[in-house]
């Protein structure tokens, strides 16, 4: 017998609890999220251990409709009384909200899940013990120190783990519930030059299991090769010539284009592609998908944050835009059909969120893409946040190396890319074949032709 | 200004009486010794408990229809220990002893030694009274719907090209209380409130958007009188209309001035980042060693000041339970002083200026920065636009972002202008500032006399963890700094 203090009802039982409870208070729908996780992490720096950090933590949220007025409460606190002053508190608030013709939760025949196993979860990412945590950490952080005598300074490696599940409910009957897991590891090595000038860079492996965790010292001697390569950095004349975004920076650009046909930009005309459905947007060669049911995947879920099935959607075709992003209240909004995008916190409303969200890879190799370039730059980061989906403006912080002759030269910083988010999508003129996951959002190589570096 | 905190000792069991986590939680003084010694059970030298109660709402205005209204509470508390340079923390986010205890008990693991026994004179600290504690937030709903209601109606009136328009009202009441193993006991109630107009305006041609809000560690009276939804409402739309005719911006290298308050954030991201102790610490900032030298020019004096009456930034006690402080940075150009916290101040021999703060319960305490200025210097803003030949005029920007290790920033101004023979002429668009933290400061040529802080919006993010902060600076004259737009070489 486990103690009372320690006995808690299951997630599930206090959700639909939850419902039941807003209806009985007049609620006419009513939809509850739960979600429990625990997290380890830690970080070792020149060798010694930093920081160890370790918890488990639970939370609720309700959302109710009174007719087409709607709020939303959430608590850590999942005692009875609680849940209890959660749910009046969220029929309380519901008085002062408008009337919204198109709230609501979605249709019965809307809701469900994906069949079969999403390979999503596995325990052994809390299989290591305390000690060979820290070593994962250690070792990868090791592997970079050594790569090299100009790496002498570290932010540190580290090793995270973390599982959770995610319980929803809603007065329509649905209730459903999955568990994700995930590790990592990583190493911010430093890096000094002759004239004592320092630079930073990191690299990192990501997983939901222990098992496909790339090793340790292969992703220290990764973040020791990224950093080595950035000493000696300078600016460059002010020029416009043509740019190749490596996958993380492809992966940023991606990820500006899942925020422009996100549902929410699109009903208010706040995104520069607002009535573009059917046209084309980029050229032939650019083929983007969001699938929300893909195994294994890091944005991958059973059903989204309204109990709609996650699926596989097919946002830009050969250049033309297929589909938005959409949860049910901006697919109301649009006259669309939700396409199971509902992205859901514990409090207020759900917003929107990719699935796996990607662009299709090309044939040729960024080695290969490179080598056609006569004068251009290869950017490897970008700083700042100069993107404006209103307009199509980008303009960001870059740095990374220089091509001449189909060669990568010497390092750049302090410099910025900018162009138009509507003529960026048109000038993708390679995409490379290096498709790799790190997250929800991934891009192979990109070649775009005239945007502005500014520099001296 | 000199540290304003008075302790006196007391015995515990005075001080819990009528105190919110005792009261709420049923936690006795003999509990929080208790907590303590078995974070202290593998050795360590330090160790603290961070309780925190948060209560939350908001209210959200879009397409003229209050659409959302939400709220929330949160609690928990995490535990802290130290050992030499190393950390250990756990947090739950349940008060139950055996929980609070279990979570001590794995913090302490960081440390591998004879158990200490904790300092039991707790003593209470008085300390700034920065802001009201006694803002009652749930009662006033309806007043938030009206501040949004009639920001939406002021952005409208303002011009028929401001078609969609968002209004948010947010507001927080953060209750903490703050033990640790050297004596320390604070506890402290942190109200935070917000305003926030977003809008987009439109014509034949153009659309443009524009963002204004504010706010405070205030009660909600105070948008009723100075901080109006009508001097937001219409700050977003003039920013809006203006862009509609925005032209491309040049790029290049060019003297660039930037406008007084939020421009600020220059500050923050090209040279506040980098004087957090904790890197310095590392030697991982480009800022490393350079204590009493020259970082900036002589008219540049920089403060990290948390003690500001209601302002964004501020605290009466960091999260450390350490009063906060006016610090001097840079004075005349000169590095005086870093950020620091417990661990840093301890481990780098420097004073501790109670920069140690932390998003939550959640999560492990670090040096950041409170409100961080400029002071004000001897130059007229008209006669700085007149002295520039051809540059750019910033007067507000989006955000920014730093590098520390290498000094590179970036920030992105959303409101700018060409500055031409000494006059404001075309406003630019996408227009982004790029240079390097040790060297910006150093070219600055002019300061206005014109200070001013921003009106309550800034979020700083560092390692995760996000944190309401402030940031100002009078008119400013930059030599030479890299400007990023479309337009041809400048």
């Amino acid at each position: 017998m486990a103690t009372p203090t320690t006995t808690q009802p299951d997630l599930k039982e206090i959700a639909t609890g939850v419902v039941a409870r807003a209806r009985e208070l007049g609620a006419t729908a009513a939809e509850c999220v739960a979600r429990e996780g625990s997290e380890f992490s830690t970080v070792v720096r020149l060798g010694a251990v930093e920081t160890l950090k370790e918890a488990g933590s639970k939370a609720l949220g309700v959302r109710v409709f009174f007719g087409q007025r709607a709020a939303s409460t959430s608590t850590s606190d999942l005692s009875p009384d609680g849940v209890e002053q959660m749910v009046r508190g969220a029929c309380e608030l519901a008085k002062i909200t408008s009337e919204d013709p198109f709230s609501g939760i979605p249709e019965p025949a809307q809701l469900g899940q994906v069949a079969g196993d999403l390979d999503l979860y596995y325990d052994d990412v809390y299989s290591l013990s305390g000690p060979d945590r820290i070593d994962y950490a250690r070792r990868c952080e090791k592997a970079a120190l050594d790569a090299d005598p100009r790496i002498s300074n570290s932010e540190g490696g580290t090793f995270d783990a973390a599982a959770g599940r995610k319980v929803l409910a809603n007065s329509h009957g649905f209730v459903g519930d999955y568990e994700r897991s995930y590790c990592s590891v990583s190493a911010v090595p430093i890096a000094q030059d002759e004239q004592g000038k320092m630079q930073r860079d990191y690299w990192y492996s990501v997983s939901r299991t222990l098992k496909k965790l790339d090793p340790p010292e292969e992703v220290g001697r990764e973040a020791a090769r990224r950093t080595l390569r950035r000493l000696g950095a300078r600016k460059v004349k002010t020029a416009r010539v043509p740019i190749i975004f490596d996958q993380q920076t492809a992966r940023a650009l991606l990820g500006t284009l899942a925020e422009a046909v996100n549902g929410d930009s699109i009903y208010r005309n706040a995104s520069f592609l607002s009535n573009k459905l059917g046209t084309k947007i980029a050229g032939e060669n650019v083929t983007v998908i969001d699938d929300g049911a893909m195994p294994g995947g890091f944005g991958s879920s059973p059903f989204d944050g309204e109990g709609v099935p996650t699926r596989r959607t097919v946002v830009v075709e050969r250049g033309e835009l297929k589909s938005y992003l959409l949860n049910t209240y901006t697919a109301k909004k649009l006259k669309l059909a939700t396409t199971g995008n509902a992205a859901r916190g514990m409090a207020g409303t759900p917003g929107i969120g990719t699935g796996n969200f990607y662009l299709e890879p090309g044939t040729r190799t960024p080695q290969e893409i490179i080598g056609d370039v006569k004068d251009g730059l290869y950017v490897t980061e970008f700083l700042g946040f100069g993107v404006n989906l209103v307009t199509a403006d980008f303009s960001r912080g870059a740095s990374g190396l220089w091509i001449e002759n189909g060669e990568l030269t010497y390092p750049v910083e302090e410099i910025t890319v900018a162009g138009n988010l509507r003529a960026m999508l048109g000038a993708i003129s390679e995409i490379g074949n290096d498709l790799e996951w790190r997250g929800s959002v991934a891009c192979p190589t990109l070649r775009i032709d005239g945007m502005t570096v500014a520099g001296e | 200004m000199p540290r304003q905190d008075i302790q006196s000792y007391v015995s515990l069991h005075m001080l819990i009486e009528n105190q919110f986590f005792f009261a709420k939680y049923g936690l006795a003084g003999a509990d929080l010794e208790r907590y303590l010694a078995a974070a202290l059970s593998a050795g360590g030298e330090f160790a603290d408990l961070y309780f925190e109660y948060l209560t939350s709402t908001s209210v959200s205005l879009d397409e003229s229809m209050v659409k959302s209204a939400a709220q929330g509470i949160s609690a928990g508390c995490g535990v802290r220990v130290v050992s030499g340079e190393r950390t250990g923390y756990a947090y739950t986010d349940d008060l139950a002893p055996e929980k609070i205890l279990h979570a001590a008990r794995t913090a302490a693991l960081i440390a591998s030694g004879p158990a200490r026994t904790p300092v039991v004179n707790l003593k209470e600290n008085h300390f700034h009274d920065l802001y009201p504690t006694g803002a009652d937030f749930d009662g006033q709903v309806a007043k938030k719907v009206e501040l949004v209601q009639r920001a939406d109606r002021a952005a409208r009136t303002y011009d028929p090209h401001v078609q969609e328009v968002r209004a948010g009202f947010s507001d927080e009441l953060r209750r903490v209380l703050i033990v640790s193993s050297d004596g320390t006991f604070a506890e402290d109630v942190q109200p935070l409130s917000r305003l926030s107009v977003f809008l987009i305006a439109r014509n034949d041609k153009n659309s443009a958007r524009g963002t204004a809000g504010g706010g405070g560690r205030h009660g909600i009276e105070v948008f009723f009188t100075e901080k109006t939804p009508e001097h937001f409402a219409t700050e977003a739309a003039r920013q809006a209309i203006i862009q509609l005719d925005a032209r491309e911006c040049p790029a290049g290298e060019m003297e660039v001035v930037l406008g007084p308050g939020w421009p600020g954030i220059l500050l923050h991201e090209a040279i506040g980042h980098g004087l957090e102790a904790d890197f310095n610490r590392k030697k991982t900032s480009a800022f490393s060693g350079l204590l009493g030298r020259q970082v900036a020019s002589e008219k540049c004096t920089v403060v990290d000041n948390g003690t500001m009456a209601a302002r964004r930034g501020s605290l009466n006690v960091d999260d450390e339970g350490n009063a906060t402080n006016n610090t001097v940075l840079i004075e005349r150009g000169i590095l005086k002083n870093y950020m620091a916290d417990k661990l840093s101040a301890r481990l780098m021999g420097l004073p501790n200026t109670g920069n140690g703060r932390r998003e939550s319960y959640e999560h492990i305490p670090m040096p950041r920065m409170t409100n961080t200025y400029m002071l004000a210097g001897e130059d007229a803003p008209e006669d700085i636009i007149r002295s520039v030949k051809r540059g750019v005029y910033a007067v507000n920007f989006g955000g920014g972002q730093v590098d520390i290790t290498n000094g590179k920033f970036v920030f992105s101004a959303s409101e700018a202008y060409l500055i031409e023979d000494g006059k404001v002429t075309s406003p630019l668009k996408n227009a982004t500032l790029i240079g390097n933290g040790p060297d910006v400061l150093t070219r600055v040529s002019m300061v206005g006399n014109d200070l001013q802080l921003d009106e309550g919006v800034g979020t700083c993010g560092k390692d995760g963890q996000s944190v309401p902060v402030g940031v100002g600076i009078p008119t400013l004259k930059i030599d030479r700094l890299t400007v990023g737009g479309t337009g041809s070489a400048g």
